[in-house]
């Protein structure tokens, strides 16, 4: 049992959570993920970590309210706990001088991309966060990836902030006039770390995408969480979560994403 | 006294059209009478060849005698002083290949039904609702972590908390357990039992931690600065899958996945538990172990109309039970021996729809004595499912010789030890079960897991590595 210190709404079905978790704290890198189980029923829900304070001993991470785990996850407050709380798992990202670097976040991906910004500043690096959401008004964390980044570039679907678009159609617009960008990593949802994936394909440039598929322990045992990288069968949970955008086979990632979908529906009517 | 039976006295067991519907367990044990029945077929060797069968050394005659007396209070007692896991163990151990193997009486007849009788003595106390915990010993002062809390991780801990020192067992799962909770299903092993034992170890003062990921929470190092010893029983938990086409196609799990969905995270009760599982009609289970069966016998107690195991020898060397065998038939799991999947095909949105298997004969003995599978060219067939699970065996988990590299492995990604105290080549550091030997028996961990024991108690002692 783990207790939460606070958990707040900040937009439309995004939540942030802060749980008291010392040992994780101490331990948490950039690019780590934690197993998340809100109630005795629900799934075990992996989960980027955004934030943490070794001196509080707390872990703070960004989550979307979507199937019946998170949503009984969303349902709990300050002095709550969670059933079980693990991590930190995976490896973090690989922390070098690259010169520039583009972090891209999306959906929960905005946390997600947070702490590397810092980390990767702190290297020596110039860091240019793009950050993503169909309107303004869905933006979140933006004085904080504004402090940790050299410069966030805001795109929204219905153009209120930013560029007019997606994420990707930013970054585009930017390599296309000639910008240097030396490592990209982008994290959020699947279909725009692919859509990422893409474009920086046609203009080569490393590209590091933080893998969110189905898992269950997190441990490297059930091996629901396999990515074929490079022809390879890889398990997300230790073997990444973080693989060359370039090498992944984006048809298998898409069609697994989907495999609970009737589930989750039936999940969510009880 | 009644004439002694040949044969085996047998267990009531739930009808296999009945049990098939619901998740309990199979055999319901013995009442009283039938284990003094039974218990009176031992004759109770001067120089009993079961003890030594017994990778723990459980007194077998002894307490046998107990329960012929109708005293099964000391026979408990007894049986404990070795096996903290008797209801386990009397559920799940392979009796036939260890203490009944070699049993006199089984010379001539069947032999005595070692493993029912120590599940009854276990079942027997249980039911009573007072169990016995041991006054405490003077404490040695030594602080042991144990890493795993499964069946290797608790027989150490027992061991170690009896003889003074101070035992810590981490857990990566929410649930202590192992393989016992995640894996064997309620209707072999009911999780409540597996619950039981380890409120036990908690009474005797063992300190179990979950949610804890040793080589990512805390590394060896850091467990070594605050303990004298480590014990890792991490088992085998990396599943392998058979490398052909069209594997990762949804709807193909590993039996590790679908076994922890199915167990673990209680699927079969969907959605009142969240956690879902792809049901189907026709599921097939490639692998010949007690794993294959564990999870053909699930997938009908999920509604599937047709569980097969695909199995590229025959029934002869399949290295399952014969009683798990014997009620996966029961139940009408269907068999298709000398065949393995060569590909698995899928449907316009990527979900399997058909596995192709190569038909194969059997060939000259390979290493393990059993006759090799020598694929028939031009033979193929394909067989519609909607369900694939894959059951061909597990290396050991990686996490923790990936992040100790001063640990020696081995050519399997296990880590060495010595198979006698359990020693690693790291100080301090000890190892039993299936991390250490690759995937096995839950009994062979519990043995590795009360050697290693002795061999930590033995370094706490005389500090001599």
């Amino acid at each position: 049992m783990t207790e939460i210190i606070e958990r707040i709404q900040l937009v439309p079905n995004i939540h942030t959570c802060t749980v008291k978790a010392p040992e994780i704290a101490r331990k948490a890198l950039p690019g780590q993920f934690v197993i998340v189980i809100p109630d005795e029923y629900s799934e075990r829900i992996p989960i980027t970590i955004a934030d943490w304070d070794k001196k509080a001993g707390t872990v703070t991470f960004v989550f979307v309210e979507i199937g019946s785990s998170t949503q009984r996850l969303a349902e709990l407050n300050t002095g709550d706990k969670v059933y079980s709380f693990t991590g930190p798992l995976g490896k973090p990202f690989e922390l070098n001088k690259f010169g520039t670097v583009a972090l891209i976040g999306g959906c929960y991906g905005i946390g997600g991309i947070y702490s590397a910004a810092k980390a990767l500043k702190k290297k020596g690096n110039k860091v240019i966060s793009y950050s993503e959401a169909r309107s303004k008004f869905l933006l979140y964390w933006n004085d904080k990836l504004e402090e940790a980044s050299d410069e966030v570039r805001y795109a929204t679907t219905d153009g209120s902030e930013g560029m007019k678009g997606h994420a990707w159609d930013s970054l585009r617009h930017n390599l296309e006039e000639g910008e240097k960008i030396d490592y990209i990593i982008a994290v959020g949802c699947t279909f725009m770390m692919y859509k990422i994936a893409e474009v920086t394909g046609i203009f080569n440039v490393p590209t590091i995408v933080s893998m969110n598929p189905v898992m269950i322990d997190g441990t490297g045992m059930c091996g629901a969480c396999r990515i074929v990288v490079d022809d390879q069968t890889k398990f997300a949970c230790v073997d990444g979560p973080h693989f060359d955008a370039h090498k992944i086979d984006w048809d298998i990632v898409m069609s697994r994403r989907k495999a609970y979908f009737e589930e989750e529906i039936i999940s969510k009517e009880r | 006294m009644a004439k002694i039976s040949p044969k085996k006295t047998p267990m009531r067991e739930q009808p296999p059209k009945e049990r098939i519907h619901n998740y309990d367990e199979v055999p319901f044990g013995y009442s009283p009478e039938e284990a003094v029945i039974e218990a009176q077929r031992c004759i109770q060797c001067k120089k009993p060849g079961c003890i030594a069968g017994c990778p723990v050394e459980i007194d077998i005659p002894g307490f046998i005698r107990y329960i012929t007396e109708k005293n099964f209070k000391d026979g408990i007692t007894l049986l404990k002083g070795k096996n903290i896991l008797p209801a386990i163990c009397g559920r799940v151990c392979p009796q036939e290949e260890q203490c009944e193997k070699v049993c006199v009486v089984g010379v001539k007849n069947e032999p005595v039904a070692i493993g029912r009788l120590e599940r009854f003595l276990a079942d027997w106390e249980r039911e009573q609702g007072e169990i016995d915990i041991p006054s405490k010993p003077k404490s040695s002062g030594k602080k042991v972590a144990i890493v795993g809390a499964g069946p290797a991780g608790i027989t150490a801990a027992a061991d170690l908390v009896r003889w003074g020192h101070k035992v810590d067992m981490f857990e990566a799962l929410h649930e202590p357990g192992g393989v016992l909770v995640y894996g064997i299903p309620e209707f072999r092993l009911p999780k409540e039992i597996v619950f039981r034992e380890i409120d036990f170890l908690k009474q005797l003062g063992v300190r179990l931690f979950t949610d804890s990921v040793i080589g990512m929470v805390r590394s060896i190092d850091e467990l070594l600065e605050k303990y004298n010893a480590v014990f890792l029983g991490t088992g085998a938990g990396l599943p392998w899958f058979l490398q052909v086409p069209g594997e990762n196609l949804n709807g193909i799990y590993s039996a590790n996945e679908y076994l922890t969905r199915a167990n673990l995270m209680k699927a079969y009760l969907f959605p009142q538990y969240k956690t879902p599982i792809i049901k189907g009609k026709r599921i097939a289970t490639v692998g010949g172990g007690n794993v294959a069966m564990d999870c053909a016998r699930t997938a009908l107690r999920l509604g599937a109309e047709k569980s097969v195991i695909i199995y590229r020898r025959t029934r002869k060397e399949m290295p399952a039970r014969d009683e798990e065998i014997h009620h996966a038939e029961e139940e009408g799991v269907i068999f298709q021996f000398l065949s393995n999947p060569a590909a698995f095909h899928g449907d316009d949105r990527n979900w399997v729809s058909e596995v192709e298997c190569i038909r194969m004969k059997l060939g000259e003995p390979d290493d393990s004595g059993r006759r090799r599978p020598v694929p028939i060219p031009d033979a193929n067939f394909r067989m519609p499912i909607d369900v694939a699970i894959i059951a061909i065996g597990n290396s050991p988990n990686p996490l923790i010789p990936s992040t100790t590299p001063d640990i020696e492995t081995g050519k399997w990604g296990n880590i060495v030890a010595d198979p006698e105290s359990g020693k690693t080549s790291k100080k301090g550091v000890f190892a039993g079960g299936d991390v250490a030997t690759g995937a096995a028996t839950v009994i062979l961990a519990m043995g590795a897991g009360k050697k290693s024991a002795r061999g930590i108690d033995e370094y706490l002692r005389t500090g001599v590595w």
